[in-house]
This record gives C-alpha cells, structure tokens and sequence, in this order.
C-alpha cells in the first residue's frame, strides 16, 4: 500500500515537469509568432522616423530580422534556452537586467496583495458559506461581486482620492526618493527586491516607507482576488457542508460549530491551493494595472512604457519571462496539491 | 413559440430566493445599459467629443451643475455624455468578441472533440497554452499587435478580447462533444447513415451548446473590465473615436489628488455597475444550470404520527 503511493508520486511529479516542457515550447511559439511573423518589423516600429532606408536595413541585417523566418525562429529558442531575451532598442538594456531591477518590486507587489487577499477572502468566505442565505451571506457575497467588479484603477482612484489624502499616504513609487538613494549608495540593494532589502537593512526608517508605499497598491490588487477566494471558499463549504461525512458528524451528535470547523472548514481550503495558481496568472494581469496606477517601479510598468515605444524585443522578452514564471508556478502549485491531495496522482 | 419561451423562463421557475433576485436585478442592470448604448444619440445631452455647445465653450474640468449634471473633464468633455456614449463604446466592443468568440470556438470543439487524434491533441495544447497565459497580458499583447494593423478600433480591441475567451468555449464544447459522441442516439443517428456533419449539426451541437450562455455572460463582465483595462494603459479605442470608461479613467487619475473627483468617479460606477450587472446573470444562470449549487424550491413535508419532524 505504502510501497504504491511514494511510487506514484515521483513519477507523477517527472510526468508534470515534462509536460513544461512542451507547454512553454507552445507558449514561445505563440509569441514568436503574434509578436514576429505579423507585419510591420520591430526596426522601423521602433526607430521609423529617425534613420533613413539605408540605416534602417543595416540595422534590421544586423540583428537577424532578414533572415528568413524559420532561423529567426530558431534563434529564439536557443537565446531564451541560454536564458538571453535579447537587448531592448528604446533604452539598450539586456532584458534579463530589466527584469532583475523591476521584476522585485511585482514580486513584493504580488506577495503583498496574496497575504491581504487571503486575509480578507478566507475568513468572509468561510463565514458567507456557514451561514448561507442570510445577511452575512448576502453581505459578503455582495461585496465579492464589488470586488471582482471594481476595476483596479479605479479602486486605485479612489483611494488615492479619498483614503490617501486624509492618512497621509504616499501614491507613487514603491519608496520615498532617500529611501532609495541611501539604500544604494550603501550597497544595501543584495537581492535587488527593497522588500526583502530594507528588512535585511534592519532601519527602521527605511522599513516603514517601504510598507507605507507599499500599503495602497498591494490593498488594491489584494481586493482584486480577495473575491476570488470569497467565492470559492464559500462553494466549497455549500458542498462539504452537503457530503455524507459531515452528516455521519452530526449523526454523531458532534455539535454543529464543532463538525463545520473541524470537518468542513479543512476540507473546503484544500481547493484554495490549487485555485492559488491560477490566481497567479490573473495577479500578474492585474499588477499591471496596479503599478500603472500607482506609478509603481515593476514590470508591467516598464511593459507599458515599452508597448508604447513599440519595442518589439523588449515586448516579446518581457513576456516570454512571464510566461515561463506562469508555467513554473503552476507547476509548483500542481506539485505541492499532489502532496497534500493524494487523488490528484491517479 | 411556447417552448422556447418556456425555455426562456426556466432560470425564473427554477430558482428561488437569492438565486432568482440575482438574476432579476442583473437582468435589470444590463438592460438599462443597453438601453443607454441603443439609444445614446438620445440620450446623451452633448456628442462624446464635444467641447462647446452654441458657441459658448464648456468650463475646463468644471464641477458638476445644471448644464453638467456629471461636471465636465480637463478637455472640456461633458462627463455624463462620455459615459452614456461608453456603454455604447462598452456593449459593442463585447458583443462583437463574443460572438467572434462563439463562431471560432464552438465549431472548433465541435470538431477536436468529435474527431480526436492528432488535430484534437494539437489543438488542446495549443488552447492549454493560451489559456494558461496571464489573459489581461495576452489581451495587451494582441491589442498591441491589432491596433498597430488595425488601428485603434473596435473590431481590433474585439479581436484582442477575443483571444482570451476563445480556449474557454473550444474547451467546453469540446469537452461535452467527447462524451456526448458515445451516447446511444449519436450512435443510432451514424447507423442510419447520417454524415459526421449532420450529426454534429443536429445531434451534438444543440447538447454541447447548452453551457455557452453562462459562459457568454460571465465572459462578457470580464470583457468589460479588459476593455477598460486595455483603455487605461491606452491600448484601446483612441478617445477622439468614441468614449471609452477606462482610458477616461487614466485622464481622471491626475485629477485624484486635486479634490477633481467627478471626471473619475462616474465612468468608474458604470463600470463596476455593469460587470456587477452581468456577474449577477451569469452567476444566477449557473446556479439554475449547475445542479450541484441549485436549491429547488421545496414544498413542505407533513408527516402524520407522533414521530414527525420538521423537514430540514
């Protein structure tokens, strides 16, 4: 018995890792071809106004784009095999530096806006789900609605328009200008993330005006998937509260507050972790949005900043590194549900 | 007739409770907004982009007033037209993706799932991979790629919007169309020598159809919010073309800081308005369908004897 389950689950496990490999080999795909194979060439996107015909052919041999398709294609399997995304045309930047300088601040953004929506969304839902159909219910579930209906940016305009003002919050960027100054010139920037950084600086200082800048922006995408969880954990709570081993508990005579928070509530979380990934990819859709909104030094903000230089190699190596995460952490996720839900290796 | 409008009521004579108010207050909500969209021209006091009215040009960024009941923005735009104009701006760009989204997605499972082999597997992954795909970043990445063939119009912010939504319908049908092939009458229908096409145009396609409506409403608030989304970091519909909420959105949020809260607030409420509309539909919709969530209306049980108890 024993035997036949730690077996399965390894080779459950190389059987997810090697399907990443063909699920990411698709995705660059598709970005090579949406981004490369449609007309109009990233050299003249970019720099069309600038440099004459000549300069701009020079340019365009130079870094492959008249080669034919197919060696462009391979070109970019291998580079991004070697882990090179190429340089970006606007500001000549490796995109590999892009994403360590700004990919800290979506990190700390994402972490953020993860810890208060699971704050907010579990306990409502738990609390919508127990007491189904009545006013909490209807009050939660209402503000569930909201949640998801509320645009970012204009959960961002609002608080930037009636919360930040009256507490004297800070609406943009994710730290005051000395905060980033001294956490520089005294090499304390170690894992380029100023989260992690102005902790491991120990000032105190440093600490509060990375979290007060942080506060706005990671409530507001928070709220975005706190709705999520409301949901889904109130779902599943209706249908654990239903299945035959919660009513075998009451048969029992256990008391009703006992089996739903010893029986239910464990049950009905299980699904969270699974959901937690795909909730991933809405998260980065959304940080997005948020850093746009606060002006908030990530990678999305420099996306933008980038679609509208139409640079087409910054573009496309941006979201060939979100794309890889995406898949990588939803590989995480579908490993760690394997450990805890022993149904999922079959 | 009779039965189709029977059809029709069955997600009012099935529910119950919360289920049916949801439904009825969502149905409320969208119709006032396709209202307001279909009637715009009326509606709206001055044109989307309209900065004077006889002569006399409107205030900049002035509060809201009797001329201006919404007040009037930086570019001295009437606030309340640009909204009444963005449902129109709204519905169009959501009717237009979904029904692009219908036409390529249910024949496409239709077919993956009723052939299989190779063309089904090819067309699964390539679907798993789009649909694993942060969708507001594939949403950007194909506007970026459509507004600069197509320019900044509707049909390309449909197209973009449509990429994201298509996987889900091509899964659904699909899904359903594997497992209704081996029904007995799909089987009887291929033994009367019924061709593959006419029996998945008449055997399957009413069966597999059947989830699409949830799907389209609940797809339809998420359109919303992309489109406003795509507006916002201004990938969208170009403001001169027609009044879009969510690129109003980014002029507003200048003003934020300034106590100018009109320009902001009002394109903001229709927003979440209409999404909140629409979830409500969809969500009452898929209490009514999904069986697992629908709570019949009960009729009491009387017992007689002494050992009678309430029903739970």
């Amino acid at each position: 018995m024993t035997g036949s389950r730690s077996g399965s689950l390894p080779r459950y496990i190389l059987q997810r890792v090697l399907l990443v490999i063909p699920m990411i080999w698709v995705i660059l795909t598709l970005v090579f071809i949406v981004l490369r194979v449609a007309p109009g060439d990233p050299v003249s996107a970019a720099l069309g106004g600038k440099l004459n015909d000549e300069a701009l052919d020079q340019r365009r041999t130079a870094l492959g784009f008249n080669d034919p398709l197919i060696q462009q294609y391979w070109d970019y399997l291998s580079s991004v095999v070697r882990l090179d995304f190429g340089t970006t045309f606007s500001d000549n930047q490796k995109v590999l530096e892009v994403v360590r300088d700004n990919g800290g601040a979506t990190l700390s953004l994402t972490l953020a806006a993860f810890v208060i929506a699971l704050l907010l969304g579990i306990p409502l839902g738990l609390v919508a789900g127990r007491y189904r159909d009545t006013v909490p219910d209807v009050v939660i579930r209402v503000f569930g609605i909201l949640t998801y209906a509320a645009p970012i940016f204009f959960v961002g305009f609002l608080l930037q328009a009636y919360v930040a003002k009256p507490l004297g919050l800070p609406t943009s960027g994710a730290a005051g200008v000395e905060t980033v100054f001294y956490m520089e010139r005294d090499g304390l920037n170690k894992t380029h993330v100023l989260l992690f950084d102005v902790f491991l600086s120990g000032n105190s200082y440093y600490i509060e005006d990375v979290l007060k800048h942080l506060l706005l922006p990671a409530l507001t995408l928070g709220l975005l998937i706190c709705g999520v969880f409301i949901r889904l954990v109130r779902v599943n709570i209706l249908q654990t509260m239903q299945s035959d081993y919660v009513e075998a508990a009451e048969a029992r005579g256990i008391s009703t507050s006992k089996v739903t928070r010893r029986h239910a509530f464990r049950n009905a979380l299980v699904p969270v972790i699974t959901v937690i990934g795909l909730q991933f990819a809405l998260l980065l859709g959304g940080a997005v949005l948020t850093e746009s909104t606060f002006n908030w030094p990530g990678l999305g903000q420099r996306l933008v900043e980038y679609i509208n230089d139409r640079d087409y190699v910054a573009v496309q190596g941006i979201v060939t590194v979100f794309a890889i995460a995406v898949v990588l952490i939803s590989l995480l996720v579908d490993i760690v549900n394997a450990l805890i839900d022993p149904r999922v290796r079959y | 007739m009779r039965k189709f409008l029977k059809i029709l009521a069955k997600p009012f004579t099935e529910t119950a409770g919360l289920a049916r108010w949801m439904l009825v207050i969502g149905l409320a909500i969208t119709a006032v907004f396709v209202i307001l969209a279909i009637f715009a021209p009326l509606l709206a006091p001055y044109g989307f982009a309209q900065a004077s009215a006889d002569g006399v040009k409107f205030p900049k960024a002035g509060a809201p007033s009797g001329d201006h009941w919404f007040g009037t923005d930086r570019l001295f735009f009437d606030v309340l037209s640009r909204v009444i104009w963005g449902a129109r701006t709204a519905i169009e760009v959501v009717i237009l993706s979904i029904v692009i989204c219908v036409a390529v997605g249910v024949p496409l499972g239709l077919v993956s799932g009723y052939y299989g082999g190779w063309v089904d597997r090819i067309l699964v992954l390539i679907m798993d991979a789009m649909f694993a795909f942060p969708s507001f970043l594939l949403a950007i990445v194909f506007s970026f790629l459509l507004t600069g063939l197509l320019g900044g119009t509707v049909l390309a912010v449909a197209l973009s919007l449509s990429a994201i939504y298509v996987p889900q319908y091509f899964r659904v049908v699909r899904n359903t169309t594997v497992s209704a092939k081996e029904a007995a009458y799909v089987e009887a229908a291929r033994a009367i020598g019924a061709s593959d096409f006419v029996i998945m145009r008449r055997y399957l396609f009413g069966n597999v159809v059947q989830s699409v409506p949830v799907l389209g409403t609940l797809n339809a608030a998420d359109a919303i919010l992309t489109l406003a989304g795509l507006g916002f970091l201004g990938l969208g519909i170009q403001s001169t073309d027609a009044a879009e909420w969510g690129h109003d959105l980014n002029r507003a949020l200048a003003d934020a800081g300034s106590g100018i809260w009109w320009t902001g607030l009002y394109p903001g409420l229709a927003i979440v308005l209409l999404v909140t509309g629409l979830t409500l539909v969809g969500e009452g919709l898929n209490e009514t369908i999904n069986p697992t969530l629908r709570r019949r209306r009960l009729l009491p049980v009387v017992m007689s004897g002494p050992a009678a108890r309430e029903e739970r």
